[in-house]
């Protein structure tokens, strides 16, 4: 009872939350809110004898992913109320075209069997005795280990491209050439000012700023035909 | 857990990671290693896969059996084809960075897992790993407009492909309960009737698979990403992934869905002749020639799915024995265009190639030949791939594809002829560049192969043959 009452509540405001986060105006506010989205799914989770998902969801999807998104929309300059200036248009249609699918969803789940067999096959009984974290662990390392390393490879994948089409060798770029300082000698010198004189260009022994080129003749303004 | 199995793709993915290493850490441009290697690890992962022994691996997720040997040999050897072919061009067009060959490698390692499932969940890890590498690659060029712009319609129509794909693995795993391929065949392949969701289920996943091929009506992509991607990517797309999506599409759909053949048969007719219809007309008015191969691709597409659809073991036959034939068309014609530069500048449009039959009578006669091989003209490799597919259609009744085969054939002539035409014909504008080697090599091998496959095609056949059997059963 309790239970199921609160499984109507944390799903409501997840709901709610969600919604929320599509039209909130301000990008700021739409990430609040799928952070609370995400602590009523953890809830949802929890609800339902999932600790470790729950507490997964809230350590990498709150802890992690969400403050990135943070990051990433207080840092870019993206115009929000430009991206969203189609939904207005689109709207409609999109409405009626997930409509009709919602229908089709709904005949085909009206009609719906299962194979007769279907129990017998069915991938990963619940295991007796253990915690789920353990029986996920267990599950994710043994018998679906070749998967697992796919979806690392998968992910390595993902770093390899962003960096290949984002990183960019700037001319200008400074980078510490450890050979380099280590090979320097007499470039700098030490020096002891006198007290309250302060330190002369004289004192530091580097090289000389190139002497300023001829300054540029003035434009005249004579013609005035602009 | 039977892991050594999968000794070909382990030796893969791991000297993936260590070419990576290899490539990051030095301070100077590791392009030209980097390639060596991958080369290198395509050769050994090659050598193992041939001595590879029948058998399922890390429980029944992995198979190992001709069918994946012959795809993954041929995939194997257009990636290395491929890449040598892109290696000059990338230097040319100052692309030359040492990710390239590596995200080659886990692209073909991503085939090679979807060519090796045996489980709905492998299958897409495997079309994930190969397609994640192929958005990359497609905006490789990322100070072009129209590469990135490739890039990202390929990465937005790919994840909504692969979004419907997925949609329809879970209404088939709903119905059965299992992802297995062995399990599935067992549950679709038994008396009792199929619900209406399965079906729907099924054919979810052939459009996510008929996306990866291309065939009509998911075939908007593939003109725009040729024509936008540099060429020497597309080298890659229109070779070693056709090889690997064909495979995949034909794994599913004679494996755990050939019990339920009744269902997706007039599914797979239809794309068929809508590809080779579309492949055969819009190709005509063309005139930048990656958009030509790229209708000629999605006319081969139509071909393809022609031997699939009869669903008998001859029909597979001839889809096996298309695909390597298309492979080496593919590579030579491409190498052909990887070529196409002139003053140190890529051209590519159809009338670049004017004036070739004199200025580089070499390459135009192995232009002639891919050429003549696509349309489809006897004694030529293709006359053959096209009648291996043809013969089962005329066999089990499928009178309408056979014809509309036929005919498309003779419209696609035109445009592949008319490649030839301008390059004997039409007064040059200028000579293009001296051909680098590795041009040079690709076109010799695969113009051997395309104009001398009618000497010998026993090896092919014996191999396609044995392949269809392990894959029926």
């Amino acid at each position: 009872m309790i239970a199921g009452l609160a499984f109507y509540f944390f799903a409501f405001i997840l709901i709610a939350a969600a919604v929320m986060v599509v039209t909130a105006r301000n990008p700021v506010h739409s990430v609040i809110w799928l952070i609370a989205a995400f602590f009523n799914a953890a809830a949802l989770f929890l609800i339902a004898g999932a600790e470790f998902l729950a507490m997964i969801l809230v350590i990498v999807y709150v802890g992690a992913v969400a403050v990135l998104f943070l990051f990433v929309v207080m840092m870019l300059d993206v115009d929000f109320a430009q991206l969203r200036e189609g939904v207005q248009r689109y709207a409609p249609i999109g409405a009626v075209v997930g409509g009709i699918l919602f229908l089709e969803l709904l005949l085909v789940l009206s009609v719906w069997r299962f194979a007769p067999d279907a129990a017998a096959l069915r991938m990963a009984p619940m295991p007796e005795g253990v915690t789920n974290t353990e029986a996920i662990g267990r599950i994710l390392y043994t018998d679906h280990i070749y998967l697992f390393q796919i979806s690392g490879l998968i992910l390595l994948v993902a770093m390899i491209g962003a960096i290949v089409l984002t990183l960019r060798d700037r001319p200008g770029t400074k980078r510490q050439d450890v050979g380099a300082q280590i090979a320097r000698s007499s470039a700098v010198a030490m020096a002891r000012p006198e007290l309250g004189e302060g330190i002369r260009r004289e004192d530091i022994l580097r090289p000389l700023p190139p002497p300023a080129k001829e300054a540029p003749k003035p434009v005249t303004h004579e013609g005035g035909h602009h | 857990m039977n892991w050594t199995l999968a000794l070909p793709e382990l030796v893969l993915a791991l000297s993936g990671l260590a070419i990576l290493v290899a490539g990051v850490l030095p301070r100077r441009d590791m392009t030209f290693p980097c390639t060596m290697m991958v080369l290198g690890a395509f050769l050994l992962s090659g050598a193992f896969v041939l001595t590879q022994p029948d058998g399922m691996g890390f429980g029944g997720q992995y198979i190992s059996d001709a069918f994946a040997r012959f795809m993954k040999v041929l995939v194997l050897a257009g990636a290395a084809l491929a890449l040598l072919l892109a290696l000059d061009w990338n230097r040319a067009e100052g692309l030359s960075r040492f990710e390239y060959p590596v995200l080659v490698l886990f692209a073909t390692l991503g085939m090679m897992v979807m060519i090796s499932a045996n489980d709905l969940m492998s299958l897409y890890l495997g079309l994930e790993l190969l397609s994640l590498p192929l958005y990359v690659m497609a905006a490789f060029h990322r100070d072009n407009a129209r590469s990135s712009e490739a890039g990202l319609k390929y990465f937005v129509l790919g994840a909504l492909s692969s979004g419907l794909m997925l949609y329809g693995m879970s209404l088939v795993y709903g119905f059965a309960g299992t992802t297995n391929f062995a399990q599935l065949a067992q549950v679709l392949g038994g008396t009792a009737p199929i619900s209406a969701g399965v079906v729907v289920g099924i054919v979810f996943i052939i459009t996510g698979l008929c996306f990866k091929v291309a065939a009509v009506p998911f075939h908007m992509w593939t003109p725009d990403v040729y024509e936008g991607a540099p060429t020497s990517v597309v080298a890659y797309f229109a070779t070693a992934t056709k090889v690997g999506a064909i495979a995949a599409i034909v794994r599913v759909l004679a494996g755990p869905f050939g019990g339920a053949v009744d269902q997706w048969q007039q599914v797979i007719v239809l794309a068929s002749i809508a590809s080779m219809i579309l492949g055969a007309f819009a190709a005509i008015g063309q005139t930048n020639i990656k958009r030509l191969m790229a209708y000629s691709w999605i006319s081969h597409t139509g071909f393809v799915l022609m031997g699939l659809a009869v669903g008998t073991e001859a029909g597979l036959r001839g889809v096996l024995i298309y695909t390597p034939i298309y492979l080496m068309m593919s590579l030579g014609a491409f190498s052909v265009l990887v070529a196409m530069r002139r003053n140190g500048h890529a051209v590519e449009n159809i009338q670049d190639l004017a004036g070739l039959g004199r200025t580089d009578p070499a390459m135009a006669l192995g232009m002639a030949i891919f050429m003549f091989a696509m349309a489809g003209i006897p004694p030529l490799s293709g006359f053959f791939a096209k009648l291996y597919v043809l013969l089962p259609a005329v066999e089990a009744g499928f009178w309408l594809m056979a014809v509309v085969a036929v005919l498309s054939s003779v419209v696609s002539a035109y445009y592949y002829l008319r490649v030839v035409k301008v390059m004997y014909f039409d007064a040059s504008t200028g000579a293009l560049d001296a051909r680098p080697s590795g041009v040079s090599f690709v076109l010799a091998g695969t113009g051997l192969f395309t104009m001398f496959f009618f000497l010998m095609p026993a090896p092919l056949l014996a191999a396609a043959r044995q392949a269809v059997a392990a894959l029926i059963g």
